[in-house]
């Protein structure tokens, strides 16, 4: 179990007034229900305190956040597409894109989208842009159902604050037969406040890649960021999210994908970068027959702390939810995976899995490993476990024995370790890529 | 040229103070040459197999072992078997996630790195092609290249593993540990056989092992009794044949005797 430090005093909170809530309202010309929301937002935000005691915050420090650098609400001048480093634009899940866009520092500095989507009626959308063309879908969807204001201080804050993101809606019965791609890239420190909304209709289909980085940056930064994955009743997607955030980046966000009747979800999430991250990362199964398949990566090094925080929620019968999470820690990187499967009351035929398998690649690293399990039903098939493992001299020497190198070898047997999680992702590019970042992270 | 493996007055033990396990051992291995290596259990049969290949377990005191001239004890485990020495482990450790295949390609390749910095490596289709002859010649299911390493082998899987990547990599002196305990008779023939196909003018051995049984199969030039850390007998076949008959306890009272009268 975790060591819990004793703090004297609680975290500042960043600097925002309600007048930037306006002012950003009043920049956008939004339309008055959004205004409302954000105000209510903003209201809920100033009425919670700083998380820092809580059960899920309690061994996350965040304290050393430098908001007068962190809480600059970030303009965009001069960015453009070039900014982005190649391999951010790569599409790693499929031949072919459907779409590409790309923003830096929250404007939109590249669009594509091909026209056989968009004459089905897919929406594939700057987030600002959709708010106008898209209205009453926003108004529908946007943090109604999936991730909500009032989850916690930096949900409501985001509600209150969110200024950039995009959208994707494919409607009834219809398949984005081409992957969707969108970068979110950061020039500059400050905050973030990014939103991905991806909402599949009934019996729809898609494949979504999403990538966060930034470039160096000397100045703390924030990511307070939300993405909602709305799969309707039959829909399928597909869904990869890799961050690469600079080591100045604290990231704060909640993240969750709401699975209908039927429908599957196959999310994976990498999580490479930052200097901090506390992640909320949930599934709903809201309807019977409902499939859901999470897998996460993470890998730690020179200071970085990775918080990941799961939760299964089985809140109809018959559904099915599978969460595995491997992660890696070196130098005197900290980890730590808290994770819970919970059913409402009566929710028989439920399956849920949970299993987060840690490997310790230094003495000063530290990874922590929480599962539990709140159940109210009793014909049900749950599991969870947590391992941890280091490096150990018999394997290295074995390989070493065949003529590879100790790098290489040890490198093996990283990306080995890493390969259970490797065989569940279901696109080659995206296996290889978490492949480099494995090789980047040992190597250096 | 022949490769030639010294191995001259070694001693060795696990830690820097422990008791010796190895306790002066003296024997040269050349190319093209079968040296069975006998002895009781606790001789310090697998502790010389692993000292040899450099397992850093384990605390070379004194002596040296030369391939050729070169300080062995200078390399390090992976250059050792570049330098063309192979060991097939008595208990080989499995690695999760790691093919067979993929291992060897990477073994191979960094045979070729080492050589030319630049190589690319070896061309897939040229690896697999190759490893198919090799794994039809030791009645391997081609499926086993797919498979983790070692990971839910059976111990006859195992050996044959380790067969496998000798005949892959092509050693100029190999060491077989106890390669053949736990086998039934047709994996022993395989085991056997793969090793029949290797030894021979391009590869010498140094096959250890505690039964006579292997050497029915695999017909030694030499035979060596290890005792208490140092080879106490050396013949030819004949001589297993006699420890066979005799079990190992007139080494043990002839031995123990003489390492008395000289402690």
């Amino acid at each position: 179990m975790a060591v819990v430090r004793r703090r004297s005093t609680g975290p500042q909170a960043p600097e925002y007034t309600k007048a930037d809530v306006e002012a950003l309202s009043e920049k956008h010309d939004e339309p008055a229900w959004m205004r409302e929301r954000r105000i209510q937002a903003w209201d809920l935000y100033e009425n919670t305190p700083m998380p820092y005691m809580e059960e899920e915050w309690r061994r996350t420090d965040y304290r050393h956040i430098r908001w007068d650098q962190a809480s600059t609400l970030a303009t965009a001048n001069g960015t453009c597409a070039e900014q982005v480093p190649a391999k951010h634009l790569e599409p790693l899940t499929g031949d072919e894109q459907g779409g590409l866009l790309v923003l830096v520092d929250g404007k939109v500095v590249r669009r594509e989208f091909a026209d056989e989507l968009h004459d089905q009626g897919i929406v594939f959308a700057d987030l600002r842009a959709a708010l106008t063309e898209h209205e009453e879908l926003l108004r529908e969807h946007f943090m109604t159902a999936a991730v909500k204001a009032d989850e916690g201080k930096f949900a409501a804050l985001h509600a209150a604050l969110w200024d950039h993101g995009a959208f994707i809606f494919v409607p009834r019965n219809r398949q984005a037969a081409l992957p969707l791609h969108v970068v979110c890239y950061n020039s500059k420190s400050g905050a973030a406040m990014g939103h991905v909304l991806v909402v599949l209709e009934e019996n729809a289909a898609a494949t979504v890649q999403v990538e966060y980085a930034s470039g160096h940056g000397d100045e703390h930064a924030s990511y307070i960021g939300a993405t909602e994955l709305i799969v309707g009743a039959a829909g399928n997607l597909r869904f990869v999210s890799l961050q690469d955030w600079n080591r100045q980046t604290f990231e704060f966000s909640h993240q969750r994908g709401l699975v209908g009747r039927d429908a599957q979800l196959d999310w994976v999430n990498g999580v490479m970068g930052s200097r901090l991250t506390k992640a909320f990362i949930e599934v709903d199964a809201v309807g019977a027959g409902a499939n859901a398949r999470v897998s996460g990566f993470f890998f730690a090094d020179h200071g970085q702390f990775f918080d990941l925080d799961t939760q299964q929620n089985h809140n109809a019968p018959l559904t099915n939810t599978d969460l595995l999470f491997k992660g890696a820690a070196r130098d005197n990187a900290r980890t730590l995976w808290q994770g819970m499967i919970k059913s409402l009351p009566k929710m028989q035929k439920i399956d849920g899995y949970q299993v987060c398998r840690n490997l310790m690649l230094s003495d000063e690293a530290r990874m922590d490993s929480i599962p539990g399990l709140e159940i109210e039903a009793d014909d049900v098939a749950c599991s969870h476990a947590a391992t941890f493992g280091t490096l150990e001299e018999e394997p290295i020497y074995y390989l070493m024995s065949r003529g590879i190198t100790r790098p290489q070898a040890q490198l093996m047997i990283i990306e080995g370790f890493f390969d259970e999680l490797l065989q569940r992702i279901p696109f080659d590019r995206v296996r290889g890529r978490l492949m480099d970042e494995i090789e980047a992270k040992i190597i250096g | 040229m022949v490769a030639t493996l010294e191995i001259r007055n070694l001693h060795a033990s696990v830690d820097a103070e422990d008791d010796l396990i190895l306790n002066g051992v003296n024997l040269t291995i050349r190319q093209g040459e079968v040296h069975a290596l006998m002895g009781p259990n606790g001789s310090g049969k697998s502790t010389l197999a692993n000292v040899l290949m450099g397992n850093p377990a384990y605390v070379v005191r004194e002596g040296q072992i030369l391939l050729d001239g070169e300080d062995l004890l200078e390399m390090e485990a992976d250059e050792r078997s570049r330098a063309g020495l192979f060991l097939a482990f008595q208990y080989p450790v499995a690695i999760p996630g790691v093919t067979l295949g993929n291992f060897l390609r990477h073994a191979i390749n960094a045979r070729l790195k080492a050589e030319d910095p630049e190589s690319k490596g070896i061309p897939i289709p040229q690896f697999a092609r190759m490893m198919r002859q090799k794994m039809s010649a030791l009645e391997i299911d081609q499926s086993f290249a797919g498979r983790y390493l070692n990971e839910g082998f059976s111990g006859g899987e195992k050996k044959r593993a380790e067969i496998l990547q000798m005949a892959v990599l092509e050693p100029r002196i190999a060491v077989l540990d106890e390669t053949d305990s736990g086998l039934d008779i047709d994996a022993l023939r395989i085991v056997a056989d793969g090793v029949n196909s290797l030894t021979g003018p391009d590869m010498g051995a140094l096959v250890i092992t505690h039964y006579q049984r292997i050497l029915n199969h695999i017909k030694p030039d030499f035979v060596h009794v290890l005792y208490g850390g140092r080879i106490v007998e050396s013949g030819g076949p004949a001589l297993a044949l006699e420890l066979e008959e005799k079990g190992y306890e007139w080494v043990r009272e002839k031995h123990t005797m003489l390492q008395a009268a000289e402690a």
